[in-house]
């Protein structure tokens, strides 16, 4: 029989790290190297590591990600594109002690959502936003996005975005930073494993924050999409770094005192 | 059963709702309803209702979505070009089965329209404005009585067929002042449970999911087949109509909602001038009273529809008469609301016309 | 240096390499046989893991288990949250960061 998995450690190794259990293992849609797999193993690690499981609930955006909720092992509702920060207002409303978070992409969370988006900060609505920007419309196959970068290819910007036909990149998460509702935004990647560990950390700030009921959270993830961008994953890392860092850098954009 | 009070049709819908155990309403202004929303945001909030004023109607929809999804019984308010904006939520709802009250108090159009009321949405409330195979449940009062009355049926029936519910009323329903008592109807009576709903995975059971996306097609149409046996199972089932002075009509009119009030006294009129006609008024838009109709179809030498727009319960009127009878209609559009005379008129034309063709074939 | 092991899920492996570019010491490659999805598979082809868990964490199909030499390390809390149960306190080993 085939082997399911390589090398059978020795006896006297502990396991030091495994995916966590509330990540179904369904093996998921995304492309190889794709930054969804990871954000949404990081974010199950923190729901089991909290022990928030049973507290926990998500919205899923139209959007590469639509199928989040065949992967996380929390009761998840699937928004109307642009809508899902909508669904989680309404969700976190009626059940005020769970954690809700809305997982977007640029497309649903700053084309189609902007007002959803805006508003939704602007209510300070104790929920946790995680953007995932990859500056570019995977699900649908590689259309341009609020977010993609001025010169960038995308098929609905052949020869590269520009200024006159599409305007500018939207920096929504500094937009959302403005509004006094919001307590908490920050930008992150996971292409390397210390931004990885970074976000898990931002992550298990922001549910401390909604269980103090402070306001929003916001967390980018700067992230790649190697089938669209037309490069393997391991270039896409390096092409993230080069060309979506001096627009989009990471970093904490707004913290509580 | 409350004393009785004399208030706004909307006020008395938002009354209801509070009554009824509305845990959320979500809404935006738009003239001839913002009472509603303004009621509950003042009686609503001190009595522990969510109301939240969104964004936009889109916004709320989908806020009706996700508490609805959370399991709470949950409703929005607005008015025609509102309405529009939530179809595309209302498709998601229909298809996710969500149990919910949408109340469309109507106003004329299309397009910016005006604020006098109007039945112009006809079409888009009973045919399914959104996109895809689905239908509403459709309530239509025809007082203020009815408007708050029929807010704890449409609560009900949601939660009993997991199912959006629409209250179609118009801006003069909405507007006027009417007598009214509220039911005794203790809420906690009428609990179902929603197991379904996303509480926050428990270990005894799976994680829910609340989606109308069906990617495999065997599993959309899964979905499709579903939904048409619940229409079908609700049809058999709940479908009302009032009844006035039938028995021995010759003559049918057929208007519901403020229409059916003008034909109601239009009725009169012509049994005071010898014409015996009678009145249906559906109560349920959608299902359609259609055997009543076919019936009546066997003993009235024709029917005339009223309406407040350009003719469109008329279709379904010919559909349950298939022909048997003349079915002739009679409406104003924009808005302007038909008096009796108007409608005595149309009906003593239509017996003319009988009578005409009655002597030619001799 | 400590001794350290990796396991991949070979089936749900998409051959993205993402953990070879993380791995600090160049312990791991695609094998040249291919998945039931007609992915290489990465797998562990020297035996000088540290178990440091880089791999691991940029694996965007969670398909790779770290095991390291139980030897006891002090954990060093870092963040301590109340749980809405109990309260839990996340710990990250020096191992970690």
């Amino acid at each position: 029989m085939e082997p399911t998995s390589t090398a059978h450690p020795a006896p006297d190794m502990e396991v030091v790290y495994k995916r966590p259990d509330t990540l179904l293992d369904t093996r998921m849609h995304y492309c190889p190297g794709c930054g969804h797999g990871v954000v949404h193993r990081v974010l199950m690690e923190v729901v089991q590591e909290l022990d928030i499981q049973q507290e926990t609930i998500g919205v899923a955006p139209v959007g590469c990600s639509v199928f989040a909720y065949n992967y996380l092992d929390i009761d998840m509702q699937e928004a109307a594109h642009g809508r899902a920060s909508a669904v989680a207002t309404a969700i976190k409303r009626i059940h005020p002690s769970k954690y809700v978070f809305s997982y977007q992409g640029d497309g649903d969370l700053a084309a189609i959502g902007t007002a959803e988006t805006i508003h939704t900060c602007n209510r300070g609505e104790n929920i946790l936003f995680l953007f995932i920007n990859n500056g570019i419309y995977g699900m649908t196959g590689g259309q341009m996005a609020p977010t993609t970068l001025l010169g960038m290819k995308s098929t609905t910007s052949p020869t590269g975005r520009t200024v006159e036909t599409s305007g500018y990149p939207l920096k929504i998460a500094d937009l959302v930073a403005m509004l006094p509702g919001v307590v908490y935004v920050s930008r992150h990647s996971v292409h390397t494993p210390n931004a990885v560990r970074q976000l898990k950390k931002a992550m298990i700030r922001s549910f401390q924050y909604q269980k103090e009921g402070r306001g929003t959270c916001f967390l980018e993830v700067v992230s790649n999409c190697p089938s669209n961008w037309k490069m393997t994953p391991v270039e896409s890392n390096a092409w993230l770094e080069e060309h979506m860092f001096p627009l989009y850098p990471p970093g904490e954009i707004k913290a509580p005192k | 059963m409350s004393d009785i009070e004399i208030m706004k049709g909307n006020e008395a819908l938002a009354e209801a709702a509070i009554r009824a155990g509305c845990r959320a309403y979500f809404g935006y202004p738009i003239t001839p309803q913002s009472e509603i929303l303004e009621y509950l945001a003042d009686e609503g909030r001190r009595r522990g209702m969510i109301v939240l004023q969104a964004e936009s109607e889109v916004a709320s929809i989908n806020m009706v979505y996700g508490a609805a999804g959370a399991g709470a019984r949950v409703m929005t308010s607005s008015s025609s070009p509102g309405v529009s904006l939530m179809m595309e939520g209302i498709s998601y709802i229909a298809s996710a089965e969500l149990p919910c009250l949408l109340v469309n108090v109507s106003r004329g159009g299309p397009g910016l329209g005006t604020i006098q009321p109007s039945q112009g949405d006809y079409f888009q409330a009973v045919k399914g404005g959104g996109h895809g195979d689905y239908r509403l449940i459709v309530l239509a009062p025809s007082s203020v009585q009815e408007m708050a009355d029929f807010v704890y049926r449409a609560f009900d029936l949601a939660d009993k067929y997991r199912a959006p519910v629409m209250i179609l009323a118009d801006g003069a329903l909405g507007q006027m002042m009417e007598k009214v008592r509220f039911p005794d109807y203790d809420p906690a009576e009428h609990v179902v449970p929603k197991p379904w709903a996303t509480t926050g995975k428990t270990p005894d059971r799976a994680r829910n999911i609340i989606t109308s996306l069906h990617i495999e097609t065997e599993q959309m149409e899964q979905i499709n087949i579903r939904l048409q046996d619940k229409y079908r199972l609700i049809a058999e089932r709940e479908t009302r109509w009032e009844e006035v002075q039938t028995a021995d009509a010759e003559w049918l009119i057929v208007a519901y909602g403020l229409a059916a009030r003008i034909a109601h006294r239009a009725v009169d009129l012509v049994r005071a001038r010898g014409i015996r006609a009678g009145l249906l008024r559906p109560i349920t838009l959608f299902p359609y009273p259609s055997k009543p109709l076919a019936a009546l179809a066997g003993r009235v030498r024709g029917m005339l529809t009223v309406e407040m727009n350009a003719g469109q319960m008329v279709e379904d009127v010919r559909l349950a008469v298939n022909g048997r009878v003349p079915v002739s209609f009679y409406g104003r559009m924009g808005g302007i609301i038909p008096s009796p005379d108007e409608v005595v008129s149309a009906l003593q034309k239509m017996v003319a016309q009988d009578v005409l063709t009655e002597t030619e074939a001799n | 240096m400590a001794r350290g092991n990796v396991v991949f899920e070979i089936e749900n492996c998409k051959g993205c390499e993402l953990c070879i570019q993380a791995c600090p010491q160049d312990s791991l490659e695609l094998s040249p046989r291919i998945n039931n999805q007609g992915y290489h598979y990465a797998v562990l082809v020297r035996d000088n893991c540290t178990g440091c868990v880089n791999c691991a964490l940029v694996c965007p199909d969670a398909v790779i288990t770290v095991y390291r030499e139980s030897k006891k390390k002090e954990k060093v809390p870092v963040a301590r949250i109340s749980g809405v149960r109990q309260d839990i306190t996340v710990s990250i080993g020096p191992g970690d960061d």
